[in-house]
């Protein structure tokens, strides 16, 4: 099989897991997304053929919401927040830290709050939380990344 | 040896995990039979990682603990012999010294979270079922004399909504908790899910029965896979022990709880455009009225929530209106989850009663800047909340009297800031949030944000000559976002960006040589 054949069938599968469900669409693309990495166009064409919703509603989801991405992430992904309580204790720092180390190796993506706010400043790997990051501690989970490792 | 650790997310995020295993080993290799129980956090991060035991019917601490320290914790605990420089004493005791008085948050941190018998032992369901005796009617009575007024931010009286939504026709109606927690510097939703989350549950039962809707949906935020975690595996719970489902404590009514996760829209926090997203679209504000009172999700009577305001209403039912109005200040009845983070040396959760003051809370409950350095701004409300300068620390915590400072109370949030921080950079933090978060439906917020942006920029950048015409032109741009927003986005962005500019106008005047980033 090839690999766009291989996509379409997981997407398929996807789909019929869903089957049944009230308003299907978000919990679709988040499989897809996690699934996948990214929502491809040709996922995009089957979600709406099984739907029955037009290319465009579907690809109107997928563009309006940050968790869904159209393009494979440049490598393993770490998330740093950038809003006001971490950034009052040193989040700009760490924010900076992090992408000097990581040079394209690892995607830093910008978040606005984790929740985790009282134990700033705060990121996040793989759904987990990780808190009262300093420079030093965000170069070595980047390069942790980087290198492929496990935390 | 029964010990107590959070494994709360954030407890997680600071080594409680290490503890843990610390504690494990250490047990094993001297023999000790320990019953670890994982709970919610107690709010004191500052304390935290912390373990727990009981002696003589009561809650002690230490904390906080690290790994290396655990042994001599373990130690201490088998010889009896307590003296040790991390123990803290009963918990209920700190709670007391910091005037906390915990409703919501009475069994985070206590019980184990999901553990059905700890829930009824601590009082569970004794809302719902005193809401299932007294009828529908009664209780929206109740809760609308207990003063209950939305927790999400508009403050709006729990009570009349209900009651809307009770009134509206159409035999299928829903239940939708905004679990959607966008405000930076809020967490006490995530604690709550994380730590008690079967009070959420019955919130949501209660909720139903009283307007008459058999389905209900929690919105919850992608950026909490922990709570959904927990939040899941209580529904389970619920389903299992009769608290959700066909047959609800045996009274044959009926309702289904599911969870739903957002997409990493903080404009899904609003009620109509999370109905939106709820409904598989993108998540654009809808036009009000109708209200989703009575227009709602799929076009039903729907009763948006936020989860603490929900959580809140087991207790209101259990222990009777009165006894909620009794705690709080004029308008503002109850308690109020402050939750207190940024640069501050003891940031946690604090349930108090309204009126206490912004300066009890920073200086006396928060114990000043973590940096030691002076205070110079708080942040009240969350993102969308105004920069208070120390001057206003006199204000009490009351929907009103910050509403009268051209503040909001919002979800709870005080985000302390020292003096090295620049407000001209936080307006500009609030209007490119603005710009970046529009949902995209109305020209004030999603053309004004940009050029708000813009604006400031230039004020940094530019010659003085042209400082005065900019300032002047954000101001008119502040205006006309509060006037001609479709909603609180766009409307309350230039609260920050104001407050800036009014409490703090010196750093707009510094001579520029900031980066335009
Ligand atoms: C931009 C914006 C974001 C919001 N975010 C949230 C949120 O994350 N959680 C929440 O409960 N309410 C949020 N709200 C308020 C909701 O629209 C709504 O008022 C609330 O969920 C009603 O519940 P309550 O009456 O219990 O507060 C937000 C409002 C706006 C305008
Ligand atoms: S104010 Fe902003 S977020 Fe709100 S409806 Fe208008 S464009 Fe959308
Ligand atoms: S502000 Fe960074 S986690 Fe909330």
């Amino acid at each position: 099989m090839s690999e766009s054949q291989v996509l379409s069938l997981a997407i398929e599968e996807i789909c019929t897991q869903h089957h049944g469900q009230v308003s299907p669409l978000l919990p679709i693309l988040h499989d897809v997304q996690s699934r996948c990495g990214y929502i491809a166009d040709e996922a995009v064409q089957i979600i709406a053929a099984r739907l029955n919703l037009t290319r465009a509603e579907v690809g109107g989801v997928v563009s309006f919401y940050t968790d869904f991405k159209t393009q494979p992430a440049a490598g393993r992904v770490i998330k740093i927040c950038r809003a006001e309580a971490c950034q009052a204790n040193g989040g700009r720092q760490v924010w900076e830290a992090a992408w000097a180390a990581a040079e394209g190796t690892v995607e830093i993506e910008a978040v606005y709050c984790l929740g985790n706010c009282a134990c700033g400043p705060s990121a996040q790997i793989d759904g987990q939380t990780l808190g009262r990051l300093d420079q030093q501690q965000i170069v070595s989970l980047v390069n942790a990344l980087a290198k492929g490792d496990d935390l | 040896m029964k010990l107590f650790v959070s494994t709360d997310s954030s407890s997680l995020s600071i080594g409680a995990q290490a503890v843990i295993d610390s504690l494990s080993d250490a047990a094993r290799r001297r023999n000790i039979p320990v019953d670890l129980v994982r709970t919610g956090s107690r709010g004191l991060f500052w304390l935290e990682p912390m373990i727990e035991y009981e002696h003589q019917g009561q809650r002690l601490a230490f904390g906080p603990v690290t790994p290396v320290e655990v042994p001599n914790i373990l130690d201490a605990l088998v010889t009896g012999n307590r003296q040790h420089p991390l123990n803290l004493g009963p918990v209920e005791e700190l709670f007391k010294t910091q005037g906390q008085q915990r409703v919501n948050f009475r069994r985070c941190g206590e019980i184990a979270p999901t553990s059905w018998s700890d829930y009824l032992a601590t009082g569970g369901s004794r809302g719902l079922l005193r809401a299932l005796q007294i009828g529908p009617a009664a209780v929206i009575e109740t809760v609308t004399r207990s003063g209950l007024r939305g927790r999400g931010g508009a403050g709006f009286p729990t009570g009349v909504k209900w009651r809307t939504t009770w009134h509206a026709a159409g035999a299928t109606k829903y239940i939708v908790g905004n679990a959607d927690e966008g405000d930076s510097g809020t967490f006490a939703d995530r604690m709550l899910m994380e730590g008690d989350p079967l009070s959420l549950i019955e919130g949501m039962v209660i909720a139903g029965f009283a307007v008459g809707a058999e389905q209900g949906y929690i919105y919850l935020r992608s950026e909490y896979p922990h709570a959904q975690q927990t939040l899941q595996a209580a529904i389970d719970v619920a389903y299992t022990n009769a608290l959700l489902g066909n047959n609800i404590l045996a009274s044959g009514q009926h309702f289904d709880l599911q969870i739903r996760i957002g997409a990493g829209a903080y404009i899904c926090g609003e009620e109509t455009a999370l109905l939106e997203s709820l409904e598989g679209k993108r998540g654009t504000v809808r036009y009000k009225p109708p209200l989703p009172a009575v227009h709602g999700v799929f076009g039903k009577p729907t009763v948006v929530n936020n989860v603490i305001t929900l959580a809140t209403v087991p207790a209101i039912l259990a222990e009777g209106a009165e006894a909620y109005a009794a705690i709080g200040h004029d308008t503002s009845r109850g308690t109020l989850t402050v939750q207190l983070c940024g640069n501050i040396r003891h940031p946690g959760l604090y349930e108090l009663p309204f009126g206490c003051t912004l300066g009890h809370v920073v200086e006396s409950l928060g114990g000043g800047s973590a940096s030691g350095r002076p205070i110079r701004a708080v942040q009240v409300g969350g993102p969308l909340g105004a920069y208070f300068p120390t001057t206003l620390f006199d204000t009490p915590l009351d929907y009103e009297a910050f509403a009268e400072r051209s503040g909001m109370i919002g979800h709870g949030g005080i985000v302390v800031f020292d003096d090295t921080v620049d407000m001209a950079e936080q307006a500009r933090l609030a209007m490119g949030f603005c710009a970046l978060e529009s949902c995209g439906k109305c020209t004030p917020c999603r053309i004004g944000a940009v050029r708000g942006v813009e604006v400031i920029e230039r004020i940094l950048t530019g010659c003085s000559s042209e400082r005065e015409r900019n300032l002047l032109l954000l101001r008119d741009l502040c205006q006309t976002m509060l006037d001609g927003s479709l909603c609180a986005l766009g409307g309350l962005t230039p609260y920050p960006v104001l407050s800036a500019l009014n409490h703090f106008p010196e750093d707009f005047a510094r001579v520029a040589e900031r980066p335009a980033s």
